[in-house]
């Protein structure tokens, strides 16, 4: 006798599209008016939406044209774009900021793999910044020299940003380790440096920069403006690195002190070997979304008048020619912001699972 | 103590390092150019255009200041101010001239440590209604809601001017400069009242701006003009007489295209004013052909107007106050001799 198991398939219902909807969508009463009411508000707004930013949007014509089209007037973006990416700069030269931050997102873009970092990278930073610097800057043979006061646009914002960010963060690790020292008048400097910082806004730190500061330097100096309002960017992000780093190491178990003490390390052993390995993976998630309030905060200095790329696109909208088109810029510069801070809450979140040690 | 003493010394060198107390005019000449505070962003006053390129009245009062000391109207650098700066930024020498669209006050003038040149543009609060209300005077708006941005003295002006006429209004308050307009044009309030200056701005933008007519009453003075320091008169003077010969220029009739021939003009008068008779320059401690340069480079007042604000541009600005005073306005220069 032989009986083969007859194959029963499941129910058409629980499988295949028709099972994920049940499962997902509408498993429940409630989740099921949920989808439902999501489907509407869909329904209600993207058709609209997609006729208003694709079907009937002009992409690079005239203002006059659009002011008479319905759709979106991504011309505003088009026409201008070149005084909205590089600001003030020579229009002649704009391909060196272009080539800069070109090459300055490829190196980002390089060392997201940790595999790939060595000392070659190491000094492939140190070349690429320099030369970045030297694009900027000119005043060799060949490149004629550009003050930094007619750098502008999206250089200026990443310029803010990745210095502001790479200086802020040892910065902020320092003054953790010194607001947790022994040492009574290092402790005092650090808790006084970083509550002072955290108790102001950084707008007003910037005004002190931009307008306070230069009263009290003594008469004919004058420090750039982009200088004081990155040290400003630094000295405030950095406060605030200092305390997550803090509670990063207060997580630290005693054990893990002791246990550094008695295979006979010093302070700085300690820390670079066993400490801080630790500590700074645990604070991962919240150093990111510092760093990502650090990289949107960049652009309060519009309020300084700097032209980061926010001032140069609000600046084209103050144009006759241009003024009312301001839901395309704004929806152009929600796009440019949004690909920096998801591309580093993505990093972090890779960095932090790869550096788990957990086994679960 | 060795830390002490290496301590002195290099706040002596410090010191020593420091350039003396010189005058304006011979730093401006010893960096070789010109750092003028502008706004940035207004338009037809002081905004980049989309190669970056300044243009505006104001940008071109500070390219004349240029041209009248180096000869050359590009040796100029612009650095653009918000409200708040723009003071501390003169105070602090980080800008030789402003010309941000700053009214001259007392208070100004006295606590601030400022002066005030010349006037180079008479502007003044108004009123924009649409043409179809029929509405002819200022004087016929009572009970009108009215469009205004807060916090600025252009709300206070505007319930001083309704109170001392007996008139109610409803303010409509909004922040945003572009939502104002917006207001305005959707029919959300009756009246948009600002700067007569910012309502050509606004009219420009409307979707038909022959349907809105600026009022004639002008509610507040706001006369506009370039800033130095106090306390260095020789660079008062050359900022002061540098817009005098911009409106000089037009009255004698010299401009950008007859400069040249007007050098070889009989008339006295002009022929001390371009530098052909020596005298004028030297007595400012500029080059004879400053105003030569002026006119070359940058043309005279009514040109500067034309091109920035005028008619044919999208502010479509008459003259009004700021007419020659042959013309009925007020811009008037002293003699040149």
């Amino acid at each position: 006798m032989s009986e083969h198991a007859e194959v029963v398939k499941p129910p058409v219902t629980s499988i295949g599209v028709v099972g994920w909807l049940r499962q997902n969508l509408f498993n429940t009463p409630l989740n099921s008016l949920l989808t439902l009411a999501t489907l509407y508000f869909l329904w209600t707004v993207l058709p609209p939406f997609v006729r208003w930013a694709f079907l009937d949007a002009s992409w690079f014509t005239p203002s006059q044209v659009c002011r008479d089209g319905a759709g979106a007037c991504w011309s505003v973006i088009t026409q201008n774009i070149r005084f909205i990416l590089f600001g003030f700069y020579p229009y002649d030269q704009q391909w060196r900021p272009m080539t800069a931050v070109v090459l300055l997102l490829g190196l980002l873009f390089y060392s997201r793999d940790r595999k790939n970092w060595s000392k070659w990278l190491g000094y492939a930073w140190v070349v690429g910044l320099a030369s970045m610097g030297v694009l900027m800057a000119g005043g060799v043979p060949g490149l004629p020299a550009v003050e930094s006061t007619k750098w502008g646009g999206l250089p200026l914002t990443l310029l803010l940003s990745v210095f502001g960010l790479t200086a802020a963060y040892p910065l902020g690790v320092i003054l953790a380790l010194g607001r947790q020292s022994k040492m009574p008048a290092v402790k005092v400097l650090c808790v006084v440096y970083i509550e002072m910082i955290r108790g102001v806004p950084l707008i007003s730190l910037l005004f002190m920069g931009s307008i306070i500061f230069p009263l009290f330097l003594p008469e004919g100096i004058t420090i750039n403006k982009i200088l004081r309002a990155q040290v400003a960017i630094i000295l405030f992000t950095a406060a605030y690195i200092a305390e997550v780093v803090r509670g990063g190491l207060q997580a630290i178990p005693r054990g893990q002190y002791e246990a550094a003490e008695s295979l006979g390390l010093n302070y700085y052993l300690t820390m670079r070997l066993v400490i801080l390995p630790q500590a700074l993976k645990i604070v991962i998630p919240p150093t990111v979304s510092i760093l990502i309030s650090a990289f949107k905060d960049t652009s309060l200095v519009v309020i300084i008048a700097l032209y980061d790329v926010l001032k140069t696109s609000q600046t084209v909208l103050s144009n006759p020619e241009w003024m009312g088109f301001s839901r395309e810029v704004y929806i152009f510069l929600a796009i440019l912001y949004f690909l920096g801070c998801f591309s580093m809450s993505h990093y972090s979140r890779k960095l932090e699972m790869e550096l788990s040690t957990d086994n679960h | 103590m060795k830390r002490i003493r290496i301590f002195v010394v290099l706040l002596a060198v410090l010191a020593l390092a420091l350039p003396a107390n010189a005058g304006t005019l011979d730093e401006v000449k010893a960096r070789g150019y010109l750092i003028a505070g502008v706004n940035g962003s207004v338009f037809g006053f002081s905004m980049p255009d989309e190669k970056g390129v300044w243009k505006g009245l104001d940008v071109d009062t500070a390219r004349a200041i240029a041209a009248a000391v180096f000869g050359d109207a590009n040796k100029i650098k612009f650095v653009p101010l918000t409200a708040v700066q723009r003071l501390p930024a003169l105070q602090s020498k980080e800008i030789d001239v402003l010309c941000r669209n700053t009214t001259q006050t007392l208070t100004r003038e006295t606590t601030n440590g400022l002066n005030f040149v010349h006037v180079n543009f008479y502007d003044g609060q108004g009123f924009m209604v649409p043409k179809k209300l029929g509405v002819k005077s200022a004087k016929e708006l009572d009970g009108a809601t009215v469009c205004v941005l807060p916090g600025t003295t252009t709300e206070l002006n505007a319930a001083d001017f309704f109170r001392k006429n007996n008139m109610q209004w409803k303010p409509v308050v909004i922040e945003q400069a572009a939502e104002l307009n917006k207001a305005f044009f959707a029919g959300r309030c009756d009246v948009l009242t600002s700067d007569v200056s910012q309502l050509a701005g606004h009219r420009a933008v409307a979707p038909d701006p022959n349907e809105y007519v600026i009022l004639p009453e002008v509610i507040s003075k706001e006369p506009l003009a370039p800033v130095v320091r106090h306390g260095d008169d020789q660079w008062y003077d050359i900022v002061n007489w540098t817009v005098m010969a911009l409106i000089q220029a037009e009255e004698f009739g010299i401009t950008s295209q007859n400069v040249d021939e007007m050098l070889k003009s009989n008339d006295p008068e002009i022929q001390r004013f371009l530098g052909v008779t020596p005298g004028m320059g030297a007595a400012l401690g500029l080059d004879e052909k400053w105003a030569y340069n002026i006119i070359k480079q940058v043309g005279n007042y009514g040109e500067i107007f034309e091109r920035n604000v005028g008619p044919n541009t999208p502010l479509a600005m008459e003259r009004g106050l700021n007419a020659l005073w042959t013309q009925g306005g007020l811009m008037y220069a002293a003699p040149f001799r």
